[in-house]
């Protein structure tokens, strides 16, 4: 962080509210008496992304990191809060017009590599699409030119511009995501579990490229995942979310390394030692509560072992301790047992 | 083709599974493709044997093919498969029913798929303990209620009668434990358990899983992608690509000291916490397609440390202490080459220990 803090940040989150309303059709509310439901999803949310660096959201399916990745590019409108990117406040423009010269510099990677390429478009248009889009290169030649340049800096050839998404393994096909994304020259990506669809030979392409394009072309990711080893690799932040909000914000190996929301304690329990050292892994209790009903107070006291009367009732605000920022009634008080881990290099497995 | 006797075992402990030569193959217009080609393991009372690979290395074949739930026109074109002594892959269809569920549960990937949305647990559960065990609906029943208390549901009297839309996933994949354990089974085959699942849902049905098999002396063949898993669960490990084993040995030997290429470019592929590194080990290029096979050793194209003779010869599985590999790096007399080898490996009795 201390390297990057003299310039502004590239994006600024702050008080982000999406809720949606999932309340059932209008004549079932008045025949059966049923409420208007809310569901949640992202229920304010804030933290900053520093240039050149990545940033990462862990949590659990239902924790709101994909919406969180949807308002950012702008595929969902926030309820409440602002998103400011390089200094403009983008849930203040409201025409498309005005949006498209920051759209060009924000692009999406998505999960399923299957799902997210036209299946009847060739590849070199897929690429290309962003560019036509934004009207950044004029004439065909040159528009072709630089699909080859693009499909190079991903790994694949120009001549595979010409074949179809289904004539390439999930591998390849996530490179011509990346692709697509690095069209329209952006300096922001926002990746959506861009690997947890791979193999892990594959997603170990995937991330290596990742790094490389960030190092050369100055990128700034935010990447979202559920796979903390992943997560732990490739981010410089990383912030745990827990059912529309956010626990732990902390640089990676602070968070890895002296884990401080209750939460993300457990989340760390969870990951399998391959290292076989034998450590007990303290059992993790009860699921994640169903969104539309979130418990009252702390929304992961149910789950916690640390919880007391206040954590029931009042819900706690992020707090600055040390160099992280954490949401937790426990933490504030100092009555949660510090928890630090050795973050060990097992040399065998570096082979 | 590999040697069944290699896996070194005293006589009067018999496996459960023995899995010896077996080929899968699947018909074309184009010709036949051999998912699996001549895979050789066991599998012993109440071991847990992990089985890891990436997609279309042939681990769920297998294990589809040990359950006799290989989808047309796949089929097994070679081999045996023996449980406890007796051969079933060539049981008759409603014999390999009564083994199914009997002998050997399964578990799959996704629990909302496994479990009938029509019938209430109970009545899957009940359907199940009453086809394959001596007891009335009553006794069933409570069997049922049981089996739900122990795989760690709340309330069982009341959630036995709810249908499966009403669990969460995690608790779905609870009942499809206990409906995989109803008749007690010797023998368990999880094809991917817990990939559906959040991870600390993940770590609480491992721990689940091995403790029922180790209070009920079940052997399971734990298929995954997830090393983490394996690495947690096995007691043995077998690494799959492309049809074949390419090392199998105790897990913490296979983990800690891989033997083949390919195994230590998978372990080197995972991101694992605490470890800094730029870059991440990467095996480069993809798993052969099945109807371009490599000649020689599989991986040969992938390999870095490749020499003249993979491209020609396949290897079998040869004995490296613990572990056995399928690597000419690893052959036991490197200097002199074992050339009159029995081929004659139907005979499972046999010894030969390199």
């Amino acid at each position: 962080m201390a390297d990057t803090t003299q310039e502004a940040p590239l994006l600024k989150i702050a008080g982000l509210k999406r809720y949606f309303d999932v309340s059932p059709p209008l004549l079932n509310r008045i025949l059966e008496r049923q409420p208007r439901l809310t569901l949640r999803a992202v229920d304010g949310v804030d933290f900053t992304i520093n240039r050149g660096e990545t940033f990462s959201i862990v949590g659990e399916s239902g924790c709101g990191k994909s919406t969180v990745a949807r308002l950012i590019v702008g595929l969902y409108r926030p309820t409440a809060g602002s998103i400011v990117f390089d200094g403009v406040d983008m849930s203040g423009l409201q025409s498309r017009k005005a949006m498209a010269p920051l759209r060009r510099r924000q692009q999406m990677i998505f999960q399923d590599p299957y799902a997210s390429l036209n299946p009847r478009w060739r590849v070199r248009d897929i690429i290309a699409e962003p560019i036509r889009a934004f009207d950044l290169i004029q004439g065909s030649d040159k528009v072709a030119a630089r699909v080859g340049e693009l499909l190079r800096q991903v790994g694949l050839s120009p001549v595979d511009g010409e074949k179809y998404p289904h004539e390439f393994s999930g591998g390849q096909r996530q490179r011509i995501s990346i692709a697509r994304a690095l069209a329209s020259q952006p300096e922001f990506l926002v990746c959506d579990e861009p690997t947890s669809a791979l193999d892990v030979s594959v997603q170990a392409q995937i991330l290596n490229l990742m790094k490389d394009l960030q190092r050369q072309l100055r990128l700034t990711y935010l990447f979202i995942s559920h796979n903390l080893a992943v997560v732990y690799h490739i981010s410089d932040h990383v912030a745990v979310m827990y059912l529309g909000r956010i626990a732990e914000v902390a640089p990676t190996r602070s968070l890895f390394s002296r884990p401080r929301h209750p939460y993300t304690r457990m989340l760390l329990d969870t990951i399998p030692d391959l290292d076989m050292t034998g450590r007990q892994r303290t059992p993790v209790a009860g699921e994640v509560p169903n969104p539309i009903n979130p418990p009252p107070g702390c929304s992961f006291h149910p789950r916690c072992p640390f919880a007391n009367h206040r954590c029931k009732r009042e819900q706690p605000q992020p707090k600055q301790v040390d160099d992280a920022l954490v949401a937790c009634h426990g933490v504030e008080e100092g009555r949660l047992p510090p928890d630090t881990r050795p973050l060990t290099v097992a040399p065998s497995l570096t082979a | 083709m590999s040697d069944p006797s290699l896996t070194n075992r005293p006589p009067a402990n018999r496996p459960l599974l023995q899995v010896d030569n077996l080929v899968v193959e699947f018909p074309t217009r184009r010709g036949v493709l051999r998912a699996i080609d001549d895979v050789s393991f066991h599998i012993d009372p109440g071991e847990v044997l992990g089985v890891v690979g990436e997609s279309g290395a042939g681990k769920s074949l297998t294990g589809a093919s040990i359950i006799g739930l290989l989808e047309p026109p796949g089929r097994v074109a070679g081999g045996t498969i023996s449980l406890d002594g007796s051969r079933i892959d060539n049981l008759p269809p409603d014999k390999m029913r009564r083994v199914r569920g009997k002998q050997i549960g399964a578990i799959f990937q996704d629990p909302l798929t496994s479990l009938n949305p029509l019938y209430s647990v109970g009545q899957q559960l009940i359907e199940t303990i009453t086809t394959h065990l001596p007891m009335n609906q009553a006794e069933a029943r409570k069997r049922a209620i049981e089996l739900l208390a122990e795989v760690g549901i709340p309330a069982p009297e009341r959630r036995i009668d709810q249908y499966p839309h009403q669990f969460s996933g995690g608790m779905r994949q609870r009942v499809v434990i206990a409906l995989a354990l109803c008749a007690n089974p010797r023998l368990i085959v999880a094809d991917e358990p817990t990939t559906a699942l959040d991870v600390s849902i993940q770590a609480q049905i491992i721990a689940l899983l091995k403790r029922l098999c180790r209070d009920h002396g079940t052997a399971v063949m734990l298929i995954t992608h997830d090393m983490g898993v394996i690495a947690e669960t096995a007691d043995r490990v077998a690494v799959m690509y492309a049809g074949r084993i390419a090392e199998i040995g105790p897990v913490r030997q296979v983990i800690k000291h891989a033997l083949h290429p390919y195994t230590v470019g998978l372990m080197g592929s995972i991101p694992s916490v605490g470890m800094d590194r730029a870059r991440l080990a990467q095996i480069d290029g993809a798993m052969p397609r099945l109807n371009a096979i490599p000649q020689g050793c599989a991986f040969n194209p992938r390999c870095p440390k490749v020499f003249e003779r993979c491209r020609v010869d396949r290897p079998d599985l040869m004995q490296s202490g613990p572990t056995q590999v399928a690597c000419w790096l690893h052959e036991p007399q490197r200097a002199a080459p074992s050339a009159g080898r029995p081929q004659n490996a139907a005979n499972a009795a046999g010894g030969r220990h390199g």
